[in-house]
């Protein structure tokens, strides 16, 4: 086998090894190491988060503009502490947008919807939001509607 | 041996396997140590890298690519056997991803190695030993760790990763024509499920970091055989065998290891 045959094909072996993972790394995962500048985030108080996770998507009028970053608790409250990173183009949120946590379909995965207020100013970067409704719990209303039934 | 006769015999033979086993452990890590300056051959003479990538990495590709591609579809048709009974196939791009990425890529690809370039590189450097070529480099002052072994081993190492990558992405291709040509599920579904579900520092980094490992250990374990073996053709044989079996052993030892440290979040 000639020396350069060799090269080439090894080169295009590598060259293809490195596409795949390019491939898997944009394609398949959501590369997040890309937008990670292009977020300002707020933070939201929850009574109650349900099953939200971390990366689930923000909405705002059925259209995705941001992801939960972190999960914490508020010591002194005792709530949940939301992150929420919002792409920086949409930077024009009243300050007295509200924050919900609803679920997609029944039983589907749960996500944070904004209603934007009607203030003339703005959300900044590390702004509260301070209208919120934590997390519908299904079991919670059943059991609720149970003893009510019961009790008449 | 009279010695080796009754129950005095057996413990004596137990003994003796477990010591044998330690000190061929502690050899390899000496082999290693004495491996580890000839590295510098990447510098000096890269042809001898390149030309072993093509000997393990671009020979194995074919078996790759194909295996790949099969175990894409049969994914493809078992998760969606399983999804269609909850509704939820369209999660189907991100089962196969998640399976492919995390787990099936990086094992079946090393699986695979072990048995295609592994074997080989034991049996070439195992043959160069009975034949005193090695013996005969040493006599020209040439290092046989350097000019033979470490290239292998590299060219190993550097080959496992990425033949891993290979691996997954053309199962997820072949998944993808399978779930949307043959079992009627809509593309774009395919990919925004797998999107928002894979992560690409856990699940593909995850991914690659095991396929890194195995490369090293599937490597190491084939040219320490082969330099271990005994001379004769009987002794190369055994030293095929067994890295074709220690390397597939460490390779699922190790990947339970990884998993279990890669799933509780380190």
């Amino acid at each position: 086998m000639q020396t350069r045959t060799v090269e080439l094909a090894v080169g295009l072996f590598v060259v293809g090894g490195l596409l795949a993972l390019a491939m898997l790394a944009l394609k398949v995962g959501n590369m997040p190491v890309l937008g990670s500048g292009q977020y300002y985030t707020v933070s939201a108080q929850f009574g109650n988060v349900g099953s939200l996770k971390e990366k689930a998507p923000v909405m705002l009028a059925g259209v995705k503009i941001g992801q939960v970053g972190h999960i914490g608790i508020n010591r002194n409250t005792f709530e949940a502490v939301v992150t929420l990173e919002i792409l920086k183009k949409y930077d024009n949120l009243p300050v007295d947008t509200s924050a919900a946590i609803l679920t997609q379909g029944l039983l589907g995965e749960q996500f944070v919807s904004l209603d934007p207020g009607g203030s003339q100013r703005y959300l900044k970067n590390g702004d509260k939001i301070r209208i919120t409704q934590s997390a519908i719990m299904l079991d919670k209303i059943i059991s609720q509607l149970l003893y009510s039934k019961a009790g008449h | 041996m009279d010695q080796d006769r009754g129950v005095v015999g057996h413990i004596r033979r137990v003994g003796r396997y477990t010591l044998d086993g330690v000190a061929r452990l502690g050899r390899a890590v000496v082999f290693f140590a004495r491996l580890v300056p000839g590295f510098s051959v990447v510098v000096t003479r890269l042809s001898l890298v390149v030309q072993q990538i093509y000997m393990t990495g671009v020979l194995t590709l074919v078996i790759v690519v194909v295996s790949g591609a099969f175990v894409g579809m049969i994914l493809a048709l078992q998760g969606y056997n399983t999804l269609v009974r909850y509704d939820a196939q369209s999660s189907l791009g991100l089962l196969v991803a998640l399976s492919l990425v995390r787990e099936l890529g990086p094992v079946l690809t090393a699986l695979l190695f072990a048995g295609r370039a592994g074997s080989a590189l034991t049996a070439e450097i195992g043959l160069m030993k009975a034949t005193e070529q090695l013996a005969g480099m040493e006599m020209m002052a040439v290092d046989p760790l350097k000019r033979v072994v470490a290239p292998r081993f590299l060219a190993g190492w550097v080959a496992v990763p990425l033949l891993a990558a290979i691996f997954s992405a053309v199962g997820i291709l072949a998944a993808y024509v399978v779930a949307v040509s043959d079992l009627g599920l809509d593309g774009g579904v395919f990919w925004a499920q797998m999107q928002s579900g894979v992560s690409v520092t856990n699940d593909i980094m995850g991914g690659a970091i095991k396929s890194v490992v195995f490369g090293l250990v599937i490597s190491w374990i084939a040219v320490f055989e082969g330099y271990d073996a005994r001379p004769t053709s009987e002794g190369v044989s055994r030293a095929t065998t067994r890295t074709v079996v220690s390397s597939s052993l460490a390779v699922l030892g190790l990947d339970f290891i990884m998993t279990a440290f890669m799933l509780r979040g380190l």
